[in-house]
């Protein structure tokens, strides 16, 4: 019997296994993709500080250095953010695997193309194990504690505890990596729009010189992504010129932070739990920070012996202590944001200080936000919610 | 009432899965969809990125 079975190999999960294994326990990981990393979930980008909880990013992850955010008011004018620290977009399906070989080196066993299709149950309610599927042969695989890293895209987290995302806390999202792109390579790319991507945005993330992931994200509604990408490649003809190397879509959550994320022998961690920043649905920091929080409470739990979900709720405390009051905020701050029109758009690029704009999407410094919505006595109302 | 998908526009995203609140559909090598856990809310046909997804409610 395993200590711990991990469902889904991405950065929450496979996080969340090294800290594991690190800590003496046997971990299996089982990821039901054929390929660890692929199809990729996402623009790819990450801060350079994310190192602090992972390591060193090899080279080989990396597709394009990056020192900062130009932020486009729908006018087309626009500000750039640069980065303390700078950031990086990555190659996932390299990086990815590279997680889950420093999982595997820290003492962790990850098997890909294994589906998870139940969990089991004891007679106590206690969850116990796994059922599941690799390369036809059906196998049932016991452990003291399973912990579901599936991202939101299982079932398994609605089964096990009720869990889903809100249509309307998802952003429905398209996004075409594209060659032949011509835009600065070391900077992203942020189209602010209420009527070319409603509540959302369009990212360009270059990838290299002339290629980039072009992605686009918008309240769930009758028009789809896809039709709002075809507007705005039409209107951007230095990317829609670009050739599609490849298609990804997805619903990212952008809140409904889930109160309790623990049962019986369970834990749910990273895009499973919706632990993604609201404003911007990056995943990839929070899945890291999730996973090996996780960890750290499963390993307490297991040196007591007591796998209870009153045992892991320490998990809950944790997580809301140190990051789900900070992104509740950050939540605050899309539901603004969404309730401006392009000419408030407009306004708001050209009084803000490219400084403050990285402070927002990491929560803080929101009174200074407000401060500049209230100067529109028809925005007071809508400025107040940052306070 | 019915539950359709075109797996020619379906992207195998999941986008739907992680939206349905009875836990009616599943992503495996296409998505796979439970009639008797479906209350045909509609909200997998909404958050659907490529109108691959038909709910008709009668």
């Amino acid at each position: 019997m395993n200590d711990v079975i991990v469902i889904g190999a991405g950065p929450a999960g496979v996080s969340c296994a090294k800290r594991l294994a690190e800590n003496g326990f046997s971990v299996k990981v089982f990821d039901k993709r054929a390929e660890i990393g692929a199809p990729k979930r996402c623009g790819e980008g990450i801060s350079e500080s994310s190192q602090r909880l992972l390591g060193k990013i090899p080279d080989k992850c990396i597709a394009q250095k990056i020192r900062g955010a130009r932020l486009y008011a729908p006018d087309g004018r626009y500000l750039d953010a640069i980065l303390s620290e700078g950031g990086f977009v990555l190659e996932r399906k390299v990086f990815d695997k590279w997680l889950a070989e420093e999982a595997v080196k820290a003492g962790a066993t990850v098997q890909a193309n294994t589906f998870i299709s139940d969990l089991i149950r004891d007679s106590r309610g206690y969850f116990v194990g796994v059922k599941g599927e690799f390369l036809g042969n059906e196998f049932e695989e016991k452990a003291k504690v399973i912990v579901c890293a599936t991202g939101a895209e299982s079932p398994l987290r609605t089964k096990a505890l009720g869990v889903f995302s809100k249509v309307n806390l998802v952003d429905s999202c398209i996004q075409y990596e594209m060659a032949n792109v011509d835009v600065v390579p070391d900077l992203i790319h942020i189209y602010l729009s209420s009527v070319l991507a409603p509540r959302g945005y369009v990212w360009v993330f270059p990838k290299g010189e002339h290629r980039a992931n072009v992605g686009l994200g918008i309240i769930p509604q009758e028009k789809k992504p896809k039709a709002y990408m075809d507007e705005f490649l039409k209107l951007h003809p230095e990317i829609g010129k670009g050739s599609i190397l490849e298609v990804n879509a997805g619903c990212v959550p952008v809140g409904g932070m889930v109160e309790n994320m623990v049962a019986n022998g369970f834990v749910l961690c990273g895009e499973a739990a919706n632990h993604v920043n609201p404003i911007h649905g990056g995943g990839i920091k929070e899945a890291v920070i999730s996973g090996q929080m996780a960890a750290d409470v499963i390993t307490e739990c297991l040196k007591k012996n007591d796998v209870s979900k009153t045992a892991l709720s320490k998990f809950n405390e944790l997580w809301w202590k140190e990051r789900g009051n900070h992104l509740k905020k950050v939540e605050k701050l899309r539901e603004t944001l969404e309730k401006l029109s392009d000419s408030d758009l407009n306004d708001l690029v050209d009084a803000l200080k490219p400084e403050d704009i990285i402070d927002f999407t990491r929560g803080a410094k929101l009174s200074v936000l407000a401060k500049v919505l209230m100067r529109k006595p028809r925005l007071v109302s809508i400025a107040r919610h940052l306070l | 009432m019915a539950w359709s998908i075109n797996s020619k526009l379906c992207l195998r995203c999941g986008g739907c899965v992680s939206v349905c609140p009875t836990a009616a559909l599943e992503l495996r090598d296409n998505i796979v969809h439970d009639m008797a856990l479906c209350t045909l809310c509609g909200v997998c046909a909404k958050a659907c990125p490529v109108e691959a997804i038909k709910v008709i409610k009668q």
